[in-house]
């Protein structure tokens, strides 16, 4: 198994409350500990998770466990189920060696003007190193829910190569935390997921 | 991963702090665990009560925090191990009980853990519960990792046994709700017995639980403390990483250990900057502290939320002899570390380079000027708002229109809850006092007693249902017995929702997952003679006209119980929407209509937005709830709800 690019490594899931951020913090993070990393995972609690933004801050290391805050401008790779959300982090986290991949379809803030994709993307694309642009939800829809999104895009995290994990690892964290009968679904998307990388 | 009850000793789990706390609280070998809801202390409660009845103790979640506390004391006083949990408002409630069993010895091991919340992230306030230790004379222990706070948790009983007196563990929300890696320990497998001693050695008519005499009691107190002192001198939770020698000493404790930890790494200090984390807080552990200050000149002291440790050494100083080193001090004092908020790794780098005279470059410049570039129009801000399907929003919709019928000026107290959010636009801004749990009929109380000085605007007191039981009633028994002029209206969702849904006495369920007597909202307020209505707040034309007549009534307090189950609680359940919505494009009549966009700027339900393109409302059919309830918001008819 191949191992960190970097130690700490430092990954942010970002969102809107709601969109299921723990589950993938935890899954990813799941799959580390049982390669023996020490992981910390920091994530947004309380009121924002109703509709706000959200983000979980995940540290990876071999050596120690780090704080569950990234410091700004120190994140390397940036998981965004929302891109609005995923601008933002970029613009505090961000720096020129960043990865980002992220969701395409946008959550709309409530009682506020939105700017349109095109231009959002545009600075997305421009404060990340490499970025994947994905119609997660559109894709999951085609997949019978728009909760699969998030599976599609770790699917899409892990065929990237980025980090040292693979399906099997995922799909073992999978069977800890949820129903049997769901398994294969979310499996199914993941699949999807590992398809778009070549088309991000 | 299996939850924290997994008998797997030596494998690593990813536990939040809270479970960690939990589990070291299994491996200790309690029998009794009580608990209120509140952020960011829940999950200890929930996790334990998760595995109770497999494990055979017991767990419940109790009407309040000093419930919570005696409840657990009364287990420790049969000599059985107990634990009560809850957030630092909670600590606050329970202290009227927390400074009398301090005077008191203890039976079995009892521990009190206060989840602290830096930032009032899901607080009213932020109280530093420190504090709380000094000023009652309890040990007090605080861990920097999740692997401590299991550990710390498991000990935290046997010195409670050995210092016969409550210890206390503080957490803050970096701990108690970040995850990371926990080596589970053994579960031990022993009986428990309950009974209560009531023979006290020296004085044969009291018990050991009477603080009386207290001033005895008191000065044994502080014998407990002495020891306390000692045994945390050579405690494993306290240590030193650096050089013998260094130019500067960081005095932490907590989620700072690991900020001070990455600052000096960042930095690459390593070789200059010692760092002395403390696990012990209260009392301090005088010998160890004294001996690392003579390491430096320069000390900073990292720590959230109040200088605690900070002032406490610069007290500990004072009674050492002249010659002892008197090194300078940074911190709260001096400005370069916050005494309010919540730290983060950023700002310990930023103290640490400015007393070290150092730069610091998070990113290269280019970047970070290319970041500030990018407009701020790109990324609105997303306020907090109800949940789609809410059924608090139809209730502040419906209590906008009554205050606005009724003309008389009136207005809302209220408190601590999702409810809390009609302080903004989620709930039109109609909440306008905001205080501790039953603060809103508290309140109310007193303004309901101003008419002799001409005050004759309405006041609507709101809570919910799990803080109704919590505080709420004996507001509302001073309001009948006072003859207080006010309304109290119930929001009741059936559910703490706030904190994650947990049970409370009105749902006829317990933390162990038992069905029980529901205590009934209506018969109680019947029983105190008030009258009481009961309305679903999705019939908003009901709801209006109830509040308009509650408010138009005189006298002692009445009654208004809103009454739908919490949209979350109700999804999980059936799974499915009770209604698909959708907007009738040849109906909306968009700008042209004259309610000036009320669905999507008034209304502001998370489902609804404006089709910029088209000029109308439109539902977004991934956020909406299907509740229906801007089906009767819109003037033109044009959302439409069709059963699923």
């Amino acid at each position: 198994m191949k191992t960190l690019t970097k130690d700490p490594l430092n990954l942010i899931i970002a969102g809107v409350g709601g969109q299921g951020n723990v589950m993938i913090s935890l899954l990813i993070g799941k799959a580390f500990v049982r390669q023996g990393y020490f992981v910390t995972i920091g994530e947004t609690y309380g009121a924002s998770q109703r509709s706000g933004s959200v983000m979980s801050h995940l540290r990876i290391s071999r050596e120690s466990q780090y704080s569950p805050f990234i410091p700004n401008g120190r994140a390397d790779i940036i998981l965004g189920m929302e891109p609005v959300e995923t601008l933002r982090i970029l613009q505090q986290f961000g720096n020129s060696n960043v990865i980002t991949i992220t969701n395409s379809r946008l959550v709309y803030a409530v009682g506020m003007e939105y700017p349109s994709l095109d231009k959002v993307a545009e600075a997305i694309k421009g404060l990340s190193a490499r970025l994947w642009l994905i119609d997660a939800t559109a894709e999951a829809a085609k997949l019978g829910d728009p909760v699969f999104a998030n599976m599609i895009l770790i699917g899409t995290l892990i065929g990237s190569g980025i980090l040292p994990l693979n399906r099997e690892s995922i799909e073992l964290s999978l069977q800890e935390s949820s129903p049997k009968e769901k398994l294969n679904a979310n499996m199914l998307a993941f699949n999807k997921g590992m398809e778009l990388v070549n088309r991000g | 991963m299996a939850g924290i009850g997994i008998d797997a000793p030596g494998t690593t789990e990813l536990f939040i702090g809270n479970e960690a706390i939990a589990r070291g609280a299994l491996e200790a070998g309690i029998g009794f665990a009580a608990a209120y809801p509140g952020t960011p202390s829940t999950e200890i409660m929930e996790s334990l009560a998760s595995v109770a009845k497999k494990m055979n103790f017991y767990a419940e979640w109790s009407v309040n925090e000093k419930v919570a506390l005696e409840s657990a004391a009364g287990a420790s006083f049969a000599g059985i191990r107990a634990i009560a949990a809850m957030k630092q408002n909670g600590v606050s409630v329970a202290s009227d009980f927390l400074a009398n069993i301090v005077m008191s010895g203890i039976g079995a091991g009892l521990v009190l853990v206060c989840c602290d919340d830096p930032s009032a992230i899901s607080s009213s306030n932020e109280q530093d519960t420190r504090n709380i230790a000094k000023w009652l004379d309890i040990p007090l222990l605080e861990p920097g990792t999740f692997q401590e706070a299991k550990d710390m948790t498991k000990w935290a009983f046997d010195l409670a046994e050995e210092l016969d007196t409550i210890c206390m563990i503080r957490s803050v929300t970096r701990i108690a709700h970040a995850r990371g890696n926990v080596k589970l320990g053994e579960l031990p497998r022993k009986e428990h017995k309950a009974h209560f001693d009531n023979i006290c050695p020296v004085a044969p008519t009291l018990t050991k639980f009477i603080p009386y005499p207290s001033a005895w009691l008191h000065q044994q107190l502080h014998v407990k403390l002495d020891k306390a002192r000692e045994v945390f001198e050579s405690s494993p939770f306290n240590w030193y990483t650096g050089p013998e020698e260094a130019e500067l000493l960081i005095i932490t404790c907590g989620s700072c250990w690991l900020y001070s930890l990455e600052a000096v790494k960042t930095l690459n200090l390593e070789s200059k900057v010692g760092i002395l984390k403390l696990g012990t807080i209260w009392p301090l552990p005088q010998k160890l502290i004294e001996k690392h200050l003579s390491k430096s000149s320069k000390i900073l002291v990292v720590e959230e939320i109040d200088p605690f440790l900070e002032g406490s050494i610069k007290e500990m100083i004072t009674d050492l002899p002249p010659a002892s080193p008197h090194p300078t001090f940074y911190g709260k004092h001096s400005g370069h570390i916050n005494a309010y908020g919540e730290l983060n790794p950023n700002m310990v780098i930023e103290a640490t380079a400015r007393i070290m005279d150092i730069t610091y470059e998070s990113r290269p410049a280019e970047y970070s000027k290319k970041a500030a570039e990018i407009p701020f129009t790109y990324m609105p801000m997303r306020i907090m708002t109800f949940c789609p399907g809410c059924p608090h929003r139809a209730t502040f919709w419906a209590i906008k229109n009554a205050l606005r019928l009724d003309g008389r000026d009136g207005f809302v107290t209220g408190d601590i809850g999702c409810y809390s959010m009609a302080i903004g636009p989620a709930g039109f801004f109609q909440e306008r006092t905001m205080y501790c749990m039953g603060a809103g009929a508290g309140v109310a109380n007193g303004l309901g007693k101003l008419a002799q000085f001409g005050f004759n605007q309405p006041v609507l007191a709101v809570c919910g249902d799990s803080t109704f039981f919590h505080a709420t009633i004996p507001a509302l028994i001073n309001g009948v017995y006072n003859h207080s002029n006010f309304t109290l209206v119930i929001l009741d969702n059936s559910a703490t929702a706030m904190t994650g849904f947990q049970p409370h006495p009105g749902t006829g369920i317990t933390a162990m997952g038992e069905t029980t007597r529901v205590v009934d909202i209506e018969d109680l307020c019947h029983s105190l003679g008030v009258q009481v209505d009961v309305c679903d707040p999705f019939d908003l034309e009901n709801a209006t006209a109830t509040l308009l007549k509650a408010l138009a009534e005189n006298g002692g307090p009445r009654v208004v119980i809103m009454r739908r189950e919490c949209e979350l609680v109700r999804a999980r359940r059936e799974k499915k929407p009770p209604y698909k919505i959708h907007v009738d494009p040849d109906k909306c009549l968009g700008e042209a209509c004259g309610c000036n966009r009320l669905c999507t700027s008034a209304f502001s339900c998370p489902g609804l937005i404006w089709d910029k393109d088209a000029g109308k409302a439109k539902i977004d059919e991934v956020i909406c709830a299907g509740c229906g309830i801007c089906a009767d918001i819109c003037p033109q008819g044009a959302i439409v709800k069709e059963a699923v």
